[in-house]
C-alpha cells in the first residue's frame, strides 16, 4: 500500500494549484535538499512526461526551486522561489526532456557547489505523495509502506552495524534495508524502512557517528 | 489495516462504529499519535479549508485570469431566491468553486485528494453544515470518513490525473465527499460504500485536459459538478437505492479506464479541451507562444 496515512488523502496544506505538481515538486525539491545538507550553488532540473508539459501552468519549476530553498507545501514564499534563488547567485537551468519514463511525473534533480554534487530522480505519484526512485546513480526500491531513512555513508567496516545499534537503542524496529555501493571503500547508501516514526534528535545522533555522512527522512 | 471498502464497511459494522473512527482508529495505530493529536490535525486542515471557502466567495482571481470570481456570482444567485435546482445543492457549488479558485489563485488549501480536486469534499461539507448544523467534532469526522473511502481509492488506484484522469481526482473526490454526507446525515456504512459506488461510476471515464496546462479550465467547473454529484448520489443512497455494481469493482474498473486512457487525456494539456481551438489561443495568450 503507497499511502499509509488519511493525511496522505485529506492533506497536504499547501499553495496551490496542484498537489501533484506543485506540492509534489516541492517535496522532491526539499528532499533533495535535505540530502545535500546546504544551499546548492547550482541546479539543473530534468522534467518528463506530464511535468515537461505542463510546468509552467502548474508552477513545477518554482516549486521544486522552492524545495531546494527548503520551504515547505504551504509556504507562500514558494511562489516567488525562483526569484528568492536568483537574488541568492543560484544557476538555474531547466530541461525539457522527451524521453518516456515509468511514471508521466518525473524530475531529475541535479544540484551541487563548489564543494560537491548530488543526483536524485523523484516521482511524484499524486496528493503530494512522492518517492525517491534514484540517488547518485544508486537505485532505490522503497515501498514507500513504511517510515524510511537514507543514509549516506563511507564504505568501512562497522557503519552499518553503529546505524542500527543506534535504531535498536531507541527499540525502532527495521522492517526491510538495503545496502549498495559503487567501488569498494567509496560513497555507499544504506536505505533503511522502520516500522516505528524516527524523531530529529534520532537522525541527528546517527548523523554523528563515524564515518556516516548525511541522514534523511524520506517517508513520514 | 482494511485494504478496500468492503472491509472497511465490514470493520465499522462488526465493532459498531462509524467509518470516520474506523479510519481514526486506523491513523493511531499507523503513526503512532494519540487520538489528540490525530483530531487536532485534521482540525487544522479544516480550519485551512474554512478560510480558502470564506476566501473564495468573497472573490479571487487568478493570476492568467481565467478563473476566479464565479463563486460570488453564485452566492449572489441563491440570495435572489429564484433558483431551480436547491439552496444546499447551489451552496455546495459555489463553496467548492470558491476553493478552486483560491487554488487556481496559488492560494492556501488542503489537497483533499489533490489540489485540483480540493472543493469538493470542503464545498459540500460547507454547504450541509448549513442544513444539518454538525458540532466541529461531527465536521472532523466527515473529514476522516473522506478520507477513508479515499485511502481505498489511492492504494487500490489512483488520486492522480497524469496517471488516472480527472476521474482520478474529482471522481475519487466526489465519491469521497458523498460517503462523508451520508454518515454525517445519519446514513449506515453501507449506505456511505452506495453513494461513494454511484458517485464513481458517474465519473468513470472523466479525462484530464486542463487548458494551457493550468489547474483552471475545466477543473474549476469539474469540481463545481462533481460537488453536485456527490449531493445527489448522497441522496440517493440515503433514499435506500443501491449501486449493482460493488463499490471496490468500480473502483477497480476506475483504474482500468485511467491505464488505457490515452496519454494526451491524463494531465499533459495535449488533447480534449486544452487541444480545442479556444483552448490553445489561450495558452498561446497566456504564455506568449503557443506550445505545440
Amino acid at each position: 500500500m503507497k499511502y499509509r496515512s488519511v493525511f496522505d488523502i485529506i492533506g497536504p496544506v499547501m499553495i496551490g494549484p496542484s498537489s501533484s505538481h506543485t506540492a509534489g515538486a516541492a517535496r522532491i525539491g526539499r528532499v533533495a535538499r535535505s540530502l545535500f545538507g546546504r544551499e546548492p550553488k547550482w541546479a539543473n532540473i530534468s522534467l518528463y512526461g506530464s511535468f515537461a508539459k505542463t510546468y509552467k501552468g502548474h508552477g513545477t519549476d518554482v516549486a521544486i526551486i522552492g524545495g531546494l530553498l527548503d520551504f515547505d507545501t504551504d509556504d507562500e514564499r514558494i511562489i516567488k522561489a525562483i526569484d528568492i534563488a536568483k537574488e541568492r547567485g543560484i544557476k538555474l537551468r531547466f530541461i525539457e526532456e522527451e524521453a518516456i519514463t515509468d511514471h508521466p511525473n518525473t524530475a531529475r534533480v541535479i544540484i551541487g557547489d563548489d564543494k560537491g554534487e548530488l543526483e536524485l530522480v523523484g516521482i511524484s505519484i499524486g496528493g503530494g505523495k512522492i518517492e525517491v526512485i534514484e540517488l547518485n546513480g544508486f537505485e532505490l526500491k522503497l515501498s514507500g509502506n513504511h517510515p524510511a531513512i537514507l543514509v549516506v555513508h563511507n564504505d568501512r567496516f562497522g557503519a552499518i552495524a553503529s546505524v542500527s545499534n543506534i535504531l535498536a537503542k531507541y527499540e525502532i524496529n527495521i522492517g526491510h534495508m538495503e545496502v549498495s555501493r559503487k567501488e569498494i571503500g567509496k560513497l555507499a547508501l544504506m536505505t533503511i524502512e522502520v516500522d516505528q516514526n524516527i524523531e530529529d534528535k534520532i537522525l541527528q545522533e546517527l548523523e554523528q557517528l563515524p564515518n556516516i555522512l548525511k541522514v534523511t527522512k524520506i517517508v513520514d | 489495516m482494511f485494504r478496500n471498502v468492503a472491509e472497511l464497511v465490514e470493520l465499522a459494522i462488526s465493532k459498531n462504529k462509524k467509518i470516520s473512527e474506523i479510519m481514526i482508529e486506523q491513523e493511531m495505530d499507523v503513526t503512532g499519535r494519540s487520538r489528540d493529536e490525530v483530531l487536532a490535525f485534521m482540525d487544522r486542515n479544516l480550519r485551512v479549508m474554512e478560510e480558502a471557502v470564506e476566501r473564495g466567495i468573497k472573490g479571487v482571481k487568478s493570476h492568467s485570469g481565467l478563473t476566479g470570481g464565479d463563486a460570488v456570482l453564485l452566492q449572489k444567485y441563491i440570495e435572489k431566491g429564484n433558483f431551480l435546482s436547491g439552496k444546499t445543492i447551489l451552496d455546495a457549488v459555489s463553496k467548492a468553486v470558491a476553493t478552486n479558485e483560491v487554488n487556481a489563485a496559488m492560494g492556501t488549501i488542503c489537497a483533499t485528494p489533490t489540489a485540483g480536486s480540493a472543493g469538493v469534499v470542503p464545498g459540500t461539507l460547507f454547504a450541509v453544515k448549513e442544513k444539518l448544523n454538525p458540532t466541529r467534532e461531527e465536521m472532523v469526522a466527515f473529514l476522516f470518513t473522506a478520507g477513508a473511502f479515499g485511502f481505498v481509492v489511492a492504494n487500490n488506484a489512483s488520486i492522480s490525473g497524469a496517471a488516472g484522469g480527472c476521474q482520478a481526482e474529482v471522481g475519487s473526490a466526489s465519491g469521497m465527499a458523498a460517503a462523508a454526507i451520508v454518515e454525517m446525515a445519519g446514513g449506515s456504512p453501507e449506505q456511505c460504500a452506495e453513494a461513494m459506488a454511484i458517485t464513481l461510476k458517474n465519473m468513470l471515464g472523466l479525462v484530464c485536459d486542463p487548458v494551457a496546462g493550468l489547474v483552471e479550465v475545466p477543473c474549476v467547473k469539474r469540481n463545481a459538478m462533481g460537488a453536485a454529484n456527490a449531493m445527489v448520489a448522497a441522496d440517493m443512497a440515503l433514499a435506500g437505492i443501491t449501486s449493482r455494481i460493488p463499490c471496490d469493482e468500480v473502483i477497480d474498473a476506475m483504474y482500468k479506464i485511467g491505464q488505457s486512457m490515452p496519454t494526451a487525456l491524463k494531465e499533459t494539456a495535449q488533447g480534449g479541451l486544452a487541444a480545442t481551438p479556444t483552448g490553445r489561443e489561450l495558452e498561446a495568450k497566456i504564455f506568449g507562444i503557443p506550445r505545440v
